[in-house]
């Protein structure tokens, strides 16, 4: 699903180089990445999803070269292929839960909004145990809610990677286990491959594999 | 687009008071010089029609403007008073149709208009109810002061004291209300008509009161000799005029020299008219002649003389107030980073983006319309009273 050859990224004001000889994701494989504070974790995510542009080497998604995609072609690969479980939810204050869970359909021509997919996003949510609160916006949902919200988000347009950014990070112990149970629930419903960077050592044993970005050689600016 | 309106429809809602202060600014910005062009409009039409209508106005020599505000408009500023010699001047010249005005008094914060019944041939004004006048102490009310103070024929309206701190004044009279006119929309619909003689019983030059040759109270009487009776202070004038008592009432002194404010002079035509100009340009009579669509284009050189000046003013405020909004959005946008940075990870293109921006500012505009055009709509319907409230004056009640 996901082939990474001799990746060479840095940001240009920044005192940070990321390099990565060699990494292979399976189909359906569920991955958990640990790593320091500032290893480059969430920087490999962004550059697996097309928001960043690797300086050098090959970022393959489903055998679709990503680097070698134009600005269009990366965000059509992101919307219509990646789901995306940010940390700290990154729900739109303004939307009311179901908006927000529709509202990758709202913001580009990849996607088209139907019945259909209403449908879909009502059985998740309720999956999801948050149906009673689809009309309600974030400022009244709990932590958990909030981003139960943000998972039902990304996974809607059934993506078939899913890369989530310490998605338990700002939860409570047994909000953490619900969530990523959800989470696996379904990604195993829809097939999906993950990717979970995440700091909960506790959680590592559910997940297929482990990377471990200290294995990978990041060193300050050359 | 569909999608980005709903969006911004959902962020403008949600942001309620940067919205509303928003659509405030521009709303006003536009509102403005839109309101205040239909309201010069508007006055230019009412002050050039009304004009246009009256050929020549004799009054006081003093401000052509006052005199012709208070003939055509029946203005609060009094001009210096005339008397009725004006009038048989004009009658003696046999150029021209006076018609007497005596504007001065007001009834309820609208004037009374001392005339005769010349004038509404004049203007062609008709009784929409009741009758003309007849007898003296009746008046005949115009549209809006009749429908703002829900008044018809058979009641009645007392003038008001000039002022309430001269206790020797006159006492105000009440009037019957014999008549309404139909809306003209023009100064009449505001205004008290009455006829002259009553509008001398109002300022006290006549009055009614009991016979004193006949009274049965000796303590009225002053003095009484063979010729005449004279009568103390204790004699109560009528304040009303009826029937029983209106062959009491009498005028003192010679009617010649009774006050008007104003004579519209009607020429039997442009030579006339021509002629009886230049007999006024006589600097040893003490009255002008003033022709009223002279005075009104000047006063509306003045006026739009100040209107391009608040046009810039205006333009200067607008320039200032987009360019305040378009600071609002910048700023807004570094406030707003963090979630466009969402939306552009979640697979958004910076034209999308854009286009949210276009639609959220396209929302502030179409609202701001929405409001700016209901407010020019009332603007529009109460133009012609704000007119005249603001720029004609004439003590208008817009309550």
């Amino acid at each position: 699903m996901i082939q990474i050859n001799a990746l060479q990224f840095n940001y240009p004001s920044a005192d940070f180089r990321l390099s990565v000889q060699a990494l292979e994701i399976n189909t359906r494989e569920k991955v958990a990445v640990i790593g320091p504070s500032g290893s480059g974790k969430t920087t490999l995510l962004n550059l697996v999803a097309g928001i960043l542009v690797p300086e050098a080497g090959r970022i393959k998604v489903d055998d679709v070269a990503v680097d070698s995609l134009p600005d269009a072609g990366r965000r059509d690969l992101r919307i219509t292929n990646i789901g995306f479980v940010f940390q700290d939810f990154e729900l739109l204050d303004y939307l009311n839960v179901l908006d927000n869970i529709l509202h990758p359909y709202r913001i580009t021509g990849a996607l088209k909004l139907t019945a259909e997919v209403c449908r879909r996003a009502t059985e998740l949510t309720e999956r999801m145990g948050i149906l009673s609160r689809l009309k309600h916006k974030p400022e009244e949902l709990s932590q958990g809610e909030k981003q139960r919200a943000a998972i039902c988000r990304a996974l809607l347009p059934q993506p078939k990677l899913i890369l989530a950014d310490e998605a338990t990070g700002n939860l409570d112990p047994e909000n953490k286990n619900l969530i990523l149970d959800l989470l696996f629930e379904s990604v195993a419903e829809q097939r999906a491959t993950l990717l979970a960077v995440t700091h909960d050592h506790d959680l590592l044993p559910r997940f297929d594999r482990v990377i471990d970005f200290r294995e990978f050689r990041v060193t300050g600016a050359p | 687009m569909i999608d980005s309106l709903y969006i911004a429809w959902r962020y403008s809602g949600h942001n309620k008071a940067r919205t509303a202060t928003l659509v405030a600014c521009v709303t006003l910005i536009a509102v403005l010089p839109l309101s205040l062009n239909l309201l010069l409009k508007e006055s230019e039409r009412q002050l050039l029609s009304r004009a246009e209508s009256t050929p020549l106005v004799v009054g006081a020599k003093g401000s052509a403007l006052d005199l012709m505000m208070n003939t055509l408009y029946f203005d609060n500023e009094v001009p210096e008073l005339i008397d009725m010699n004006a009038v048989d001047e004009v009658v003696q010249s046999g150029l021209a149709a006076p018609i007497p005005v005596y504007a001065r008094f007001q009834a309820r914060d609208f004037s009374i208009v001392g005339t005769t019944l010349d004038y509404f041939d004049f203007r062609g004004l008709e009784i929409a109810r009741g009758r003309p006048l007849a007898v003296l102490g009746e008046c005949v009310l115009g549209a809006t002061v009749a429908a703002r103070l829900g008044l018809e024929p058979g009641d009645a309206i007392v003038s008001s004291p000039e002022t309430v701190f001269d206790l020797a004044g006159i006492y105000p009279l009440k009037m019957q209300v014999v008549g309404v006119l139909e809306p003209g929309h023009s100064s009449d619909d505001l205004a008290v008509f009455v006829d002259l003689k009553t509008a001398w019983v109002i300022q006290g030059l006549g009055h009614g009161h009991e016979d004193v040759a006949k009274t049965k109270d000796p303590t009225v009487v002053l003095k009484r000799t063979a010729d005449s009776v004279v009568a103390n202070a204790k004699l109560v004038q009528y304040t009303e005029i009826t029937e029983a008592n209106l062959d009491s009432f009498h005028f003192h002194g010679d009617s010649g020299v009774y006050p008007i404010t104003s004579v519209i002079v009607v020429p039997r035509d442009t030579k006339s008219g021509t002629i009886l100009r230049g007999r006024y340009l006589n600097q040893a009579t003490s009255f002008q002649i003033v022709e009223p669509k002279q005075v009104v284009d000047g006063l509306l050189q003045n006026i739009f003389r100040i209107k391009n000046v608040l046009d810039a003013v205006i333009l200067v405020v607008g320039l200032a107030t987009v360019l305040a909004i378009a600071l609002v959005f910048a700023l807004s946008l570094r406030l707003r980073q963090r979630e466009l940075g969402t939306i552009f990870k979640l697979g958004c293109s910076r034209m999308t983006i854009a286009r949210l921006l276009a639609a959220e500012i396209f929302i502030i505009v179409l609202v701001s319309g929405s409001l700016c055009a209901g407010l020019m709509g009332v603007v529009d319907y109460y133009s012609g009273d704000l007119v005249r409230a603001l720029f004609i004056g004439g003590g208008v009640n817009l309550a």
